[in-house]
């Protein structure tokens, strides 16, 4: 099963909110995947297939094995089922 | 419902602010009146804005700043400022910011009964674009907890 992590700055607030939503969507595409968020520090050292956050933190990412998609809506559901759908 | 951790004492309207800097500061001032947080809590959003840039910026007009529990949270909380001529946040795609969410929280399930509550309000499209044009107690509290 393919692995998607939420980074936000510190993984309480944002993250947390984009991980609700993520969990939905994939419901709703009918696919499965495990989900969890966490904060910029300990994102460094996770593994993880997809990697959603918010743009500023992205970039900080850049260097890390999964795939990183910088959000600069972290509430536009729309773009992240387009994420979702194409890589999952 | 979200008045348990917003109540009408939270919420502040203003005109406009000077900077960011400014709404932060605002933003904790019902919070440190209720003893939900100390002062050390706005200093450390501001100082991790600082590094990772507008970190707690949602979306468009929308800003919901935080830090960690251990960096001066005493108890669960909610306060919001709506800045009426919006302010900026140093986020190009999603400035100007008229609705600043400050959200202190001890980890643990009320701390998950509060996201999700605020998650069901900013997932819906018509609800956040109706909460970003409330300029009233009323009307907020009416987005936030009765829609």
């Amino acid at each position: 099963m393919k692995k998607i992590l939420i980074v936000c700055g510190n993984g309480l607030g944002s993250s947390f909110i984009v991980e609700m939503n993520v969990k939905k969507i994939i419901n709703e595409l009918n696919k499965e995947a495990e989900v969890a968020h966490t904060d910029l520090t300990s994102a460094k050292s996770e593994t993880a297939d997809i990697i959603l956050s918010a743009k500023d933190i992205a970039e900080q990412l850049s260097g890390h094995s999964a795939r990183v998609f910088g959000l600069s809506n972290l509430l536009d559901n729309n773009r992240i089922k387009e994420i979702l759908s194409e890589n999952l | 419902m979200l008045t348990t951790w917003l109540p009408d004492e939270n919420i502040q309207v203003v005109d406009a602010v000077s900077d960011w800097k400014q709404a932060i500061n605002l933003s904790a001032v019902p919070l440190i009146k209720a003893g939900a947080i100390t002062e050390q809590y706005p200093q450390a959003i501001l100082k991790s804005h600082q590094e990772l840039g507008p970190y707690y910026v949602l979306a468009p007009g929308l800003a919901m700043p935080h830090a960690r529990p251990e960096q001066g949270v005493i108890k669960n909380g909610l306060s919001l400022l709506h800045i009426k001529k919006g302010g900026s946040f140093g986020s190009n795609e999603n400035d100007p910011i008229y609705v600043v969410i400050m959200l202190c929280a001890l980890s643990g399930d009320e701390h998950i009964r509060m996201i999700s509550s605020l998650a069901e309000v900013f997932s819906d499209e018509t609800r956040l674009e109706d909460l970003l044009k409330s300029k009233t107690v009323k009307e907020i509290q009416h987005v936030m907890n009765c829609y």
